[in-house]
């Protein structure tokens, strides 16, 4: 494995290994020296072209924790705002010799198109992009899912995943329903049928319009951000009837189990896909998420760069 | 694959596989037997009784294994050190894998279990414990990776076979059984948990690069 680009690229045996991975990377919190060597003299670029808050530095500190140098690029403010095309940053960033490419790009499809140009030699990690995939996401999920519920080891096999709200415009929603598939846990989609995409019933998931059908026997409930900012037309009449129908509030979560978990990618819309008590709730493990994806992004680096190239025989 | 990866990273600390891959061996393999169980009973005791020697008691003893069996080796020796001492002796694991030098001449290879004892590591003394010692590589790995958990008053080396070839300025205080080997030939330490019989073998041929993993 060289690249990491889409979820469904992970067979079970992967990704598990990367699930156990982290797990040994968590240990690292303990120590008074949060530190590996792994990755020293290599260079990890993070290249992002949208905004991102806790990707960003989720990718970073896990780069640096490996000891790895980071470099941070933003579009804003370097010459893509000039006008460089994605295919001259590349070159740039390939002549000065980065290992690893992060990229958050708002195209679908951005990251293949640097990983198979040849533009790049190294490793491309997606971060993002578009509607499309967000595979790093769909791990530290998996990761913060196994831990609650199957005692970090194994595989999520019969774990029941509700996963609420914006599945359209959801990079998120598509990375995990295809690595929770895989790993063999049900998955179900609720959203207002404007707010599926096409050919959603191909998806390895139950799809449903019906919140409260739905919940009862969730092990895991997981709100999308209703992303705004890639809404140009009507999808829902008000969000008052969103947040009626589709919103995960107390009242909801008060007919669930004590043990369920509750998740969210973040940014949340507090009072519009979860409710502001739900969002601190014992149940809510959105911080703890983020926490997860440090350890979990040092995993996938470690995996993708701390070895050498694979087909050289076995080097002595 | 997740299951074959630990196993194989398992056999890492073993580093008499280092030297299988330079020859294809054709030829069935050709085992000497070295200990069998009852020796490495009695060796694991008499090591058990220097550790006590040398550091004057089991306080502030803690017995550090490189996966896979130089865990297995460490929990045993821990039991005997506070079956003798009638004190609690702490035993953990401790991987190395990312603190090789020659990560970078492999594809990335999954890590092994590391296991501190609550109580940490700093100020006391740590028996580092490993199945077999060769190129001295991976103890040096292992001093590294101790430095970046805690600052032991003591450091102490405790191996069940050295089989010389040093590469590195790196001695064993404590040696269960020194070995002559060539290059061309493997020591290998069975342990009952994990192999179902206790033993050490010295191996001339090598039919199956699988057993060997391919790792250092």
């Amino acid at each position: 494995m060289k690249h990491l680009l889409n979820a469904h690229d992970l067979s079970h045996e992967e990704a598990v290994l990367i699930l156990d991975t982290a797990a040994e990377m968590e240990t690292l919190t303990d120590r008074s020296v949060k530190k590996l060597p792994a990755l020293r003299g290599r260079t990890v670029v993070n290249l992002f072209f949208e905004d991102s808050t806790r990707t960003r530095i989720s990718f970073e500190a896990a780069a640096k924790r490996l000891s790895a140098d980071v470099i941070n690029f933003a579009a804003k403010g370097s010459s893509v705002s000039k006008g460089e095309s994605l295919k001259d940053t590349a070159l740039t960033l390939q002549a000065m010799g980065a290992d690893a490419i992060v990229i958050r790009h708002s195209a679908s499809g951005a990251p293949q198109q640097l990983a198979s140009s040849g533009w790049v030699d190294g490793s491309v990690i997606n971060a993002g992009d578009g509607r499309h995939q967000h595979p790093t996401q769909a791990l530290l999920d998996a990761y913060t899912m196994r831990k609650h519920l199957r005692n970090n080891t194994g595989d999520l096999e019969g774990v029941k995943v509700t996963i609420i709200g914006d599945v359209l415009h959801s990079r998120v929603a598509r990375s995990n329903v295809q690595l929770l598939h895989t790993l063999g846990a049900d998955v179900t989609l609720v959203a207002p049928p404007t707010l599926l995409p096409v050919g959603v019933q191909t998806w390895p998931a139950t799809v449903s319009y019906d919140l409260d059908e739905s919940l009862p026997g969730s092990d895991v409930v997981m709100c999308l951000r209703v992303q705004r900012e890639r809404m140009n037309e009507a999808f829902f009449p008000t969000e008052r009837e969103f947040s009626l129908r589709y919103g995960f509030d107390s009242e909801r979560l008060a007919r669930l189990s004590d043990d369920v978990v509750v998740m969210h990618p973040g940014p949340m819309n507090r009072g519009l896909e979860i409710g502001d008590a739900v969002a601190d709730s014992p149940q809510s493990v959105i911080v703890e998420q983020v926490a997860n994806g440090v350890t979990v992004r040092m995993a996938v680096l470690y995996l993708l760069l701390g070895g050498g190239p694979a087909d050289e025989g076995t080097p002595r | 694959m997740a299951q074959d990866a630990r196993g194989s990273a398992a056999e890492s600390s073993d580093e008499s596989s280092d030297e299988s891959a330079t020859e294809p061996a054709t030829e069935p393999a050709d085992e000497t037997a070295i200990l069998d169980s009852s020796d490495l009973n009695r060796v694991l005791t008499r090591i058990s009784h220097e550790i006590l020697e040398s550091a004057k008691g089991a306080t502030d003893l803690v017995v550090l294994g490189i996966p896979t069996r130089g865990t297995l080796l460490a929990h045993r020796l821990a039991a005997k050190l506070s079956e003798t001492e009638g004190v609690p002796v702490p035993s953990g694991s401790l991987d190395v894998t990312m603190y090789r030098d020659d990560l970078q001449l492999r594809p990335a290879r999954a890590l092994g279990h590391t296991d501190i004892p609550a109580q940490g590591i700093d100020g006391s003394t740590v028996v580092l414990v490993d199945d077999v010692l060769f190129s001295g590589r991976t103890v040096r790995a292992a001093l590294d990776a101790i430095n970046d958990i805690g600052r032991p008053a003591v450091v102490r080396l405790a191996v069940m076979v050295d089989r010389g070839h040093r590469q590195l300025p790196i001695r064993a205080d404590h040696v269960g059984k020194n070995v002559d080997t060539k290059l061309g030939e493997s020591v290998r330490v069975r342990l009952a948990e994990i192999d179902g019989v206790d033993e050490v073998v010295l191996v001339r041929n090598q039919p199956d690069p699988a057993l060997t993993g391919g790792l250092l």
